[in-house]
């Protein structure tokens, strides 16, 4: 790894500064991305601008329809939280099985999405679940975040500091890992909102995206058997030595399905905090 | 560039040391201070061999970088259990148990295991498995990793092995 200067600043005011003005400054999450990258020396920023430091980027809260996670939030503590696991288990759940417990003890919400593995599971929560990001400057809607493959609309200088995840009737995701990375070959995320389902799809692509044929068809009563039928939609199939697109693209119409039944499965209903009592 | 100077927490003791920003905190803990229980098995953040608790809980130390364990309660396998022991159980379970053969892997398995079964006293078989998915063992094929475990757990009624 080559040397840089480390800053941890004590507010999201500093951070940004330090981003501006620090030689070909980065922020530091949790590091399970950036520190390997930086052993291999697939990239060597000048400066580290760590942002452990920094408590308003900390912490759980459920307000009105939305659960908002802090960006600095990590893997473990999402998973362990008992307000996000009774309003949306699913989340919980993806949280609890990304990489690995070391992993799950480092690695962050707003480090995940900032990242842009096409790969990720967090994205696919994001985008079913209609996630609103807020930045050091702005608030954006999840279909204007993500840009790309490795690419969301965050300025050099801009951080994301906060996510807010819609809450659901019901939701499920359901993924099949690539056995050696443990990353998701292809990852299905269904939501069901009283206006009807999302369904986002991770890993099969360059980009995350929607399968609107699949949620038209779950508006319409589908269920799983029927869901195995739907053709998954045109897009840039990820090709390489694990599975060739064609592959992925099937994936995505078994993984649909599987997220349709582990759906109809979750018998409970999450409670809706519009729901009187 | 980074030089910086440092109180660290080892094992229970102060511990200075001027550190370079890019030094990881599993070099801190072999070069810097001798502690070289903790290995390094892979360039990648997949192997687990280098676990070690930071207040309390197991992170990978080839993976953070020592300047952000400063002022933190960092554990290495030497600082589980005395010199002259009693064995943490967990290590205890492990020797009777043959949860090792090379032992390369071991003193990261220790750890995981040593933060995983004190937080969660009821695991079975299953979640037992799915915490080590972080720690690879190229000698054991696992069964006696998760044998020790589970002896941890429950010593009495898992073949009356004295752990
Ligand atoms: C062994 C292993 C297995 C893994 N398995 C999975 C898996 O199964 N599924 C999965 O989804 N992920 C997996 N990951 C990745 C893991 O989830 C990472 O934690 C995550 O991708 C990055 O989060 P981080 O907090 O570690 O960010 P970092 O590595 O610190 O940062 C990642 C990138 O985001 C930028 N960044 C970080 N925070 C912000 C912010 N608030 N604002 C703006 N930019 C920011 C950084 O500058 C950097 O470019 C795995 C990682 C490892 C090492
Ligand atoms: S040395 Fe392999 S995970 Fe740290
Ligand atoms: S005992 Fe040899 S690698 Fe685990």
């Amino acid at each position: 790894m080559y040397d840089f200067t480390y800053l941890r600043p004590r507010s999201v005011d500093e951070a940004v500064a330090a981003l501006r003005d620090g030689f070909d400054a980065r922020p530091l999450a949790g590091g399970m991305t950036l520190l390997p990258t930086m052993k291999a020396r697939l990239s060597s920023p000048g400066t580290l601008v760590d942002l452990s430091g920094i408590a308003a980027l900390k912490g759980i809260e459920v307000a009105d329809d939305r659960i908002e996670v802090g960006a600095m939030t990590r893997h473990a503590d999402v998973a362990g939280d008992d307000r996000v696991r009774r309003t949306i288990p699913a989340l919980s759940e993806l949280a609890g099985s990304i990489g690995d417990r070391q992993v799950r003890n480092r690695g962050t919400m707003g480090g995940a999405l900032s990242n842009a593995d096409p790969s990720a599971d967090y994205p696919a929560a994001a985008l079913a679940l209609d996630a609103r990001l807020t930045t050091s400057t702005r608030t954006v809607g999840v279909e204007d975040f993500f840009l790309g493959t490795f690419t969301t609309c965050l300025e050099e200088d801009e951080l994301l500091c906060r996510i807010g995840f819609r809450i659901p009737r019901a939701a499920a995701y359901v993924k099949v890992c690539n056995p050696s990375s443990g990353y998701a070959m292809t990852g299905v995320f269904i939501a069901r909102f009283d206006a009807g389902y999302r369904v986002a799809v991770t890993g099969a692509a360059s980009r995350y995206f929607r399968h609107t044929a699949l949620e038209a068809a779950l508006d319409a009563g589908a269920d799983a058997a029927a869901a195995l039928k739907i053709d998954p939609p045109q897009q840039e199939y990820l090709s390489d030595l694990h599975a060739p697109g064609q592959y992925r693209r099937n994936l995505v119409r078994v993984v649909g399905a599987r997220a349709v039944e582990r759906l109809h499965a979750t018998q409970a209903e999450t409670p809706h905090p519009n729901d009187a009592d | 560039m980074g030089q910086h100077s440092l109180t660290f927490r080892i094992n229970g003791h102060d511990r200075q040391a001027r550190v370079a920003s890019n030094t990881l905190l599993v070099d801190l803990l072999r070069r810097d201070f001798g502690l070289t229980g903790t290995h390094v098995g892979c360039d990648t953040t997949q192997c687990g061999c280098c676990t070690v608790h930071v207040d309390g809980e197991a992170v990978k130390s080839c993976t953070m970088l020592a300047v952000q364990a400063a002022g933190r309660e960092i554990t290495t396998i030497e600082g589980l259990s005395g010199p002259d022991g009693p064995l943490h159980p967990v290590q205890e379970a492990m020797r009777a148990r043959h949860g090792l053969q090379c032992g390369f892997c071991t003193p990261g398995i220790v750890m995981l295991l040593a933060d995983f079964l004190a937080r969660h006293p009821a695991a079975d078989e299953k979640a037992i498995r799915e915490a080590l998915d972080g720690n690879l063992c190229r000698c054991t094929g696992y069964q006696h990793i998760v044998d020790a475990a589970l002896a941890v757990l429950q010593p009495s009624d898992r073949g009356g092995a004295d752990v």
